[in-house]
């Protein structure tokens, strides 16, 4: 499989920074789930092969790291932290409202493919909560308002 | 290393410096409970049931992660301990499905005997405990998750023992699962390594789960009966409808020579015995159709027909082969049965390593063989030919984990880029069939086409460094070759030499003299005055080897053959007309290519089911304990005697059974007044009792440690279930046969020439491995 | 981008730069940037060593290690190469401080890991920073060329002849890989599970040569300990206790951020003057010091002095620097239901009593909170945790514990009042959302 120039030029470069090829593994993975969407098969084979490592091991990995995943999800990942200092500031709200919003649940994506929802543990946001991420976007001092005016602001784009 | 002192309890304990603590509390008879460590496996710190007090420490330490250090003192009696562990269990407990009456792990199960010690009873748990479905892994392995504790054991044996790398652990926290390595299924060596590990029922084992419980078998420890290397494997069995029931191969007895290790013919290839088309009554032609007959019918058939084709055109013109899977006795009383009752040499076996040039190669160097053992602590490997993981599992589990934990410097030669490469210092690949070119070079000579010469050159400097070096070599060596390699190994100090051969009993066929040529102890015939002395007169002339009597068959020289566990046929590609001229008589667990052309077919017990000593390709004998019972078989040991009873032979001659045949030693004078009775005064000399059954393979076992040159091993030890190694320990410089008549087995980790097909296991295993298109793994 | 705070107790050192556009290079070194590293060039290992130990800096990552005395663990006469791996994982909830660094200040961090590295004679460093903070990535891997385009990283650093490599590292979700083990085997290409102590970092570390592990915040705080001298920045602080160090208030305070105090300063003004106190006028339930895994503090308690010493005789830990201020108005249950839900989420699974304490503890929770609970359920929250305290394979076992009995223990009223199918007396709302739970 072909990933994107880009992602060559950073896996080539970031080989030369380690004694063991093994090493680029965790932040190559995630490059190519920005490009792929998420981890497929074809693209572990690929990863697998060109570290020397057993495609076993590789899920091995792929499966501990939260952010890593090898089920599509949409274009558009909505990640609400419930953590404490967000359920402080009213993240419970927040999520609830976010599900009702989307009609979906932990982990599920529109039908369109759009947007995905997912509960995450706290994002290093906590003085600015509740916060959350779209995609690797922050957003900060969230309230319902707040929520449903950027999220209106991705479904343009979308 | 230096010793270290730390008391444990109070008791004084002294152990080499870098002893881990739960290893120097087991030599004081203290008991730390573990699940996650397993010796020679790496550390994981994972389980925490080892938790002790160190003094000065402030919390709990893991036995099993600490290294003791001088002074240490270490309680591991302690209410604090107790507690830890009990609160481990209960965690253990609370996912846990606690189906122990169903479970094929309950009774011997590692977390029923800790919650059983550790009292863990009281049942704090209210939540729903998380499930799954148990999932089958192959036709031998199937997992089922939520009785897995998570020790890691069992990736542990897969990757660092086996070197497969098949399972793995997948999510984290709470969700962490083992997983195959083919996302729900596995493409392994199918050894069941991991089966046996695991402390509980997590994984079970195909072909037993279900079957039986524990306490319901008897344990029998015998030596597998598939490959040369002789494991030892722990047969479970049962009665059932038909005699015993083997239900279950497994390793809990550690006490073979491979330790923890069987492969998945050791572990689960004991089935063909089980199977329901094995021969049990005996078979005669009648107007061109086997018939079944009573076995007085059937042998006193086969005694009159052999007795009488040896009146009218003597033992020249008869011929046996013998078999690379019967028993030492049974090898031995078969060639003394063709020399003494037939009258005649005409007597092989499928012969897959030369081990004759090898015996004559290491004349007068009776110790210069390695015992399996021994390739485990070896500091260096020499390996040439031959593909250990596919044809001596052990072999390749014994020189891996000798790399992995010792640190050996492995040597590899060979046409192919074998597995073992992985392991080795240097792997040199050379071309296919000039396996014999190297062995000359290292004894000295130059290499033909220049190709290689660096290379060889360097290797062989580096192999002459070595001490204590183990050479094992495959059948690609015959001959001359093998003069060749022990010539060189004489120039390595300490080189001990490894003679690969295919069957549980090969080495033992030929040790036992299996040959037209070699009497046991491959003592050549124009030498054996000694044997001549004891059985009286013999044939001198060298018989007809297999392929001869073949030849003889099809130009109807041969007029009676009998085959004994061999498969001629099938294995040489045999027109099944070839013995239409002569009386053909087969021993056989089923009706093989062979036994359908026989004239008479006699059903044998396969070597589970009888008691005798195997001795494996290197030379280590054991004890092969009968487990299972078939009704109407009888072994082949009880069939030569019988035959020979038939015949009209003094079966005492044959067997040494009995007491006052002979005068005895008090009334021996002179040479001509009654010959002392040598076995009985050699029994007295061993403390060994006279046998009194004809039948008892361990009376021949006595004439074998009596008479066949490097069989005196400890008998003790011996009977107390340890392997021996035997020495090759004759003096002549046996007599060099055709390296054409070595024909290898060419078996590989899931065949098993005639018995493999007719393993369920093996079968359904194969088959699987076709069906499921295996990707290739980046990692090899 | 995350906003900005300021309060005059503020003694800015670390946060010095924030704000003033110093991830470009020419504005650092306009900040004097760069001369640290420059004026410990020349000194010894030793004399760098014992500057940092004269300042009494301590780890900010969480354990609060006196961080010279790290530096001279790693042994002079080994042969095997060196490395600084700079731990930029920040998940500890209740923390946002690394960022912020990482954000307005990059360079200070690749000056503090040169400055660990000239310490210790390593000749390269790995910034790790979690996967969440791409953006921060994308700062930190312009902040690295640049210094190399400067010859401030590479063959020849500064002109001295010394060889000096930083990169970057990126995760991927995990909170165990902040475990400074588990970190090493994340940037190994592995999964995020800690390794057997002993042998510590410093000796066998990362690819099994002598590794120093650091905070973020640590790191950068060596430049400035080099540059403005040791005893200034220990005189800042109170005695063990050297410096400043950023706190994250948050939760339930009206002017939550990230403020620069020394250390020792009062967590009761820091709540109150500081973070401007409680939103309405409530009054205080509790406090964490220092990130989800310190044990809680109650209202009174709090009168005590923000630094290690202080703290820890509170019974409490100064931790990550995470202050989460909680009001009356909060159900503790619901509190502790969700720290839970934290740990079992990111327990890497490796040992017993982590994997099924948190999990038990989680499920039990949550159905307690919900109304389901019972009598021994309370006893049974304590058993559970107290018997994971200290027994497990890494630290985090031990960060769920903690909080876990300081609540069940201080709060137990609370717990008692949600017994028997009651809804959460404290919040009804809640409570009633969470009552399908039981359901199922
Ligand atoms: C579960 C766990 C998570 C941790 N997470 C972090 C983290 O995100 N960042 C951090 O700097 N230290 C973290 N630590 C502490 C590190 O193990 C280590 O002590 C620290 O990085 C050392 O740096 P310091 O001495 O500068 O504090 C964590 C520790 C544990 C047990
Ligand atoms: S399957 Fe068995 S051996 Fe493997 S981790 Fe689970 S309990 Fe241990
Ligand atoms: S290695 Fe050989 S002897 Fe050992 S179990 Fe396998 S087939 Fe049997
Ligand atoms: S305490 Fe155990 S299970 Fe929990 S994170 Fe540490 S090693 Fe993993
Ligand atoms: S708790 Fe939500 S960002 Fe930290
Ligand atoms: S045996 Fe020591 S932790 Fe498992």
């Amino acid at each position: 499989m072909t990933f994107s120039p880009e992602f060559e030029q950073r896996f080539t470069e970031m080989l030369t920074h380690y004694p063991s090829k093994r090493s680029v593994l965790v932040p190559t993975l995630l490059y190519a789930q920005d490009e792929v969407g998420y981890l497929s098969d074809e693209a572990i084979t690929e990863i697998a092969q060109r570290l020397q490592l057993t495609e076993l091991d590789v899920r091995n990995v792929i499966s501990y790291y939260s952010m890593l995943t090898t089920k599509p999800r949409g274009k558009y990942n909505v990640q609400v932290c419930t953590n404490i200092a967000c359920i402080l500031r009213g993240a419970d709200d927040l999520w609830e409202h976010c599900q009702k919003k989307f009609g979906l649940r932990h982990k599920q994506t529109t039908p369109d493919g759009q947007f995905s929802i997912e509960e995450v543990e706290c994002i290093g946001a906590c003085s600015w909560a509740p916060a959350m991420q779209v995609n690797y976007d922050f957003h900060e001092n969230l309230t319902k308002d707040k929520f449903d005016t950027i999220l209106d602001g991705y479904k343009k784009k979308a | 290393m230096p010793d270290v002192n730390i008391t444990v309890d109070g008791k004084k304990v002294t152990a080499p410096a870098g002893t881990l603590l739960i290893e120097a509390c087991k030599t004081v008879g203290i008991e730390v409970p573990a699940f996650c460590y397993y010796p020679g496996l790496s550390l994981q710190g994972a389980c925490r049931m080892c938790l002790v007090k160190v003094e000065k420490m402030p919390k709990l330490q893991t036995a099993c992660t600490t290294v003791i250090s001088e002074g240490m003192a270490v309680t591991t009696d302690h209410e604090e301990i107790h507690q830890a562990r009990k609160s481990m269990v209960e965690l253990l407990l609370g996912n846990h499905p606690l189906d122990c009456p169903v479970c094929d792990a309950g009774g011997e199960c590692e977390l029923q005997d800790m919650t059983f010690s550790y009292g863990a009873s009281e049942s704090k748990y209210t939540e729903a405990k998380n499930h799954k479905e148990e999932q089958q892994w192959s036709p031998v392995v199937f997992f089922d998750r939520p009785r897995c504790i998570l020790c890691y054991r069992c990736v542990r044996v897969c990757d660092e023992a086996m070197d497969v790398a098949a399972l793995g652990i997948q999510n984290r926290g709470s969700g962490s699962v083992i997983a195959p390595n083919m996302g729900d299924h596995l493409d392994c060596e199918e050894c069941g390594m991991c089966i046996d590990i695991c402390p509980v029922g997590a994984l079970t084992s195909g072909a037993y789960r279900y079957k039986t419980r524990p306490w319901e078998m008897n344990h029998v420890a015998t030596a597998c009966t598939h490959c040369g290397d002789g494991c030892k494997t722990t047969l479970g069995v049962r009665r059932s409808e038909t005699g015993m029931e083997i239900v279950r191969g497994d390793n809990r007895d550690k006490s073979g020579p491979n330790g923890d290790f069987l492969c998945v013919k050791g572990r689960y290839a004991f089935d063909f015995a089980n199977r329901t088309d094995r021969l049990t009554q005996p078979l005669v032609r009648r107007n061109g159709k086997l018939v079944p007959v009573t076995w007085d019918e059937a042998l006193t058939y086969v005694g009159q027909k052999l007795a009488e084709i040896r009146s009218q055109s003597g033992g020249a013109s008869m011929g046996v082969i013998g078999s690379n899977r019967t028993t030492n006795e049974e090898n031995y009383l078969l060639q003394k049965f063709a020399r003494v009752v037939l009258q005649t040499n005409n007597i092989d076996h499928q012969r897959t390593a030369d081990f004759a040039a090898f015996a004559a190669a290491l004349a007068g160097r009776p110790d210069a063989t390695a015992s399996a053992r021994e390739v485990f602590d070896a500091p260096a490997i020499l390996l040439i030919g031959n593909d250990p993981t596919e044809q001596h599992p052990l072999l390749a589990y014994q020189i891996r984990n000798n790399v992995r934990l010792h640190k050996a410097r492995l040597y590899v030669v060979n046409s192919e880029s074998v597995k073992l490469r992985r392991q080795a210092t240097l792997f040199s690949q050379i071309p296919s069939g000039s396996e014999a070119a190297f062995a000359a070079f290292l004894a000295g000579g130059d290499v033909a086409n220049g190709a290689n010469r660096d290379e060889w050159n360097a290797l062989r400097d580096q192999l002459r460094k070595e001490t204590g070096l183990v050479i094992a070599f495959g059948s690609e060596l015959r001959g001359a070759s093998i003069a060749s390699l022990n010539k060189f190994a004489l120039s390595v100090q300490g080189a001990k030499l490894i003679c690969l051969a295919d069957y549980a009993n090969s080495r033992g066929a030929a040790d036992m003299g299996v040959y037209p040529d070699l009497l046991p102890g491959y003592v050549p015939l124009i030498q054996g005055s000694k044997f001549k002395a004891e059985w009286g007169t013999l044939p001198d002339a060298a018989g007809l080897t297999l392929p001869g009597m073949v030849d003889a068959a099809k130009s109807c020289k041969l007029k009676a053959l009998l085959v004994v566990g061999a498969n001629p046929v099938f294995r040489m590609k045999l027109d099944p007309a070839t013995f239409a001229n002569s009386f053909l008589v087969v021993q056989d667990l089923f009706l093989s290519e062979t036994a359908a052309v026989a004239d008479v077919v006699l059903p044998a017990a396969s070597a589970y089911e009888k008691s005798g000593t195997f001795t494996n390709t290197y030379g280590d004998v054991q004890l092969v304990k009968q487990a299972g019972e078939i009704t109407g078989t009888k072994s082949d040991f009880e069939i030569i005697v019988r035959i020979a009873e038939r015949m009209g032979y003094d079966v005492a001659k044959l067997v040494p059974f009995g007491s006052g045949s002979r005068a005895d030693m008090g009334q021996s004078r002179g040479a001509q007044s009654g010959e002392a009775d040598r076995h009985a005064v050699w029994l007295e000399a061993q403390g060994l009792e006279l046998k009194m059954n004809p039948f008892d393979p361990t009376a021949v076992f006595d004439e074998i440690q009596r008479l066949v040159p490097g069989y005196q091993v400890s008998r003790l030890n011996l009977m107390a279930g340890n392997d021996q190694h035997t020495r090759l320990d004759q003096n002549g410089g046996g007599a060099v046969g055709d390296p054409a008549l070595i024909q290898p087995a060419n078996d590989g980790l899931f065949s098993s020439g005639s018995t493999g097909r007719y393993s369920k296991t093996l079968n359904t295993v194969m088959e699987n491995r076709n069906r499921v298109e295996m990707p290739k793994v980046a990692a090899d | 981008m995350a906003d900005l705070v300021s309060h005059p107790d503020e003694i800015k050192v670390v946060s010095k730069r924030f704000g003033q556009g110093a991830a470009d290079i020419d504005r650092y070194l306009a900040l004097d940037g760069y001369k640290a590293a420059q004026k410990a060039l020349p000194m010894t290992p030793d004399a760098i060593i014992n500057e940092v130990k004269t300042s009494g800096l301590r780890g900010r990552g969480g354990a609060g290690f006196p961080t010279g005395m790290k530096w001279s663990f790693v042994p002079k006469d080994s042969p095997k190469q060196k490395y600084i791996l700079c731990n930029g994982d920040e998940s500890e909830p209740g923390t946002c401080k690394d960022r912020l660094i990482l954000e307005h200040d990059p360079h200070s961090v690749i000056e503090g890991v040169m400055i660990a590295g000239l310490a210790v004679n390593a000749e390269s460093g790995y910034i790790y920073i979690r996967g969440e903070y791409r953006y921060l990535s994308i700062i930190m891997q312009k902040a690295i060329k640049d210094a190399y385009a400067r010859g401030f990283l590479g063959k020849n650093i500064f002109g001295s002849g010394k060889k000096f490599d930083v990169y970057w590292h990126g995760g991927a979700g995990a909170y165990e890989v902040g475990e400074e083990s588990a970190l090493m085997e994340s940037l190994e290409g592995k999964r995020g599970i800690p390794r057997i102590k002993p042998p510590f970092p410093a000796v066998v570390g990362l690819w099994g040569s002598p590794t120093v592990i650091n905070n973020v915040e640590t790191l950068a705080s060596a430049p400035h300990i080099i540059l403005d001298g040791a005893q200034k920045f220990a005189d800042y602080g109170t005695p063990k206790n050297g410096g400043v160090r950023l706190f994250c208030l948050s939760g339930h305070v009206n002017k939550p951020g990230v403020y620069e105090l020394p250390l020792g300063y009062s967590l009761k003004k820091m709540i109150y003057e500081v973070g401007g106190g409680i939103p309405g006028g409530k009054k205080i339930k509790a406090v964490v010091p220092g990130g989800s895994s310190t044990p809680v503090l109650t209202a009174d308690e709090i009168d005590i002095a923000m630094d290690f010493d202080g703290v820890a005789k509170a019974g409490s830990m100064l931790g990550s620097g995470g202050v989460v201020v909680i009001d009356e108005s909060t159900c503790m249950v619901r509190f502790a239901q969700y720290i839970m839900k934290f740990y079992q989420h990111e327990s890497c699974g490796w040992c017993i009593p982590c994997r099924e304490g948190t999990d038990w503890l989680k499920k039990t929770l949550d159905r307690f909170h919900a109304g389901g609970g019972v009598k021994k359920d309370i006893n049974n929250i304590q058993y559970l945790a107290e018997n994971m305290m200290g027994r497990t394979f890494c630290p985090l076992g031990d960060a769920a514990a903690m909080p876990t009995i300081s609540i069940v223990t201080k709060f137990r009223k609370e717990f008692e009042d949600h017994l028997e199918g009651r809804p959460c007396p404290y919040d009804p709302v809640g409570s009633v959302r969470l009552l399908p739970v039981l359901s199922h």
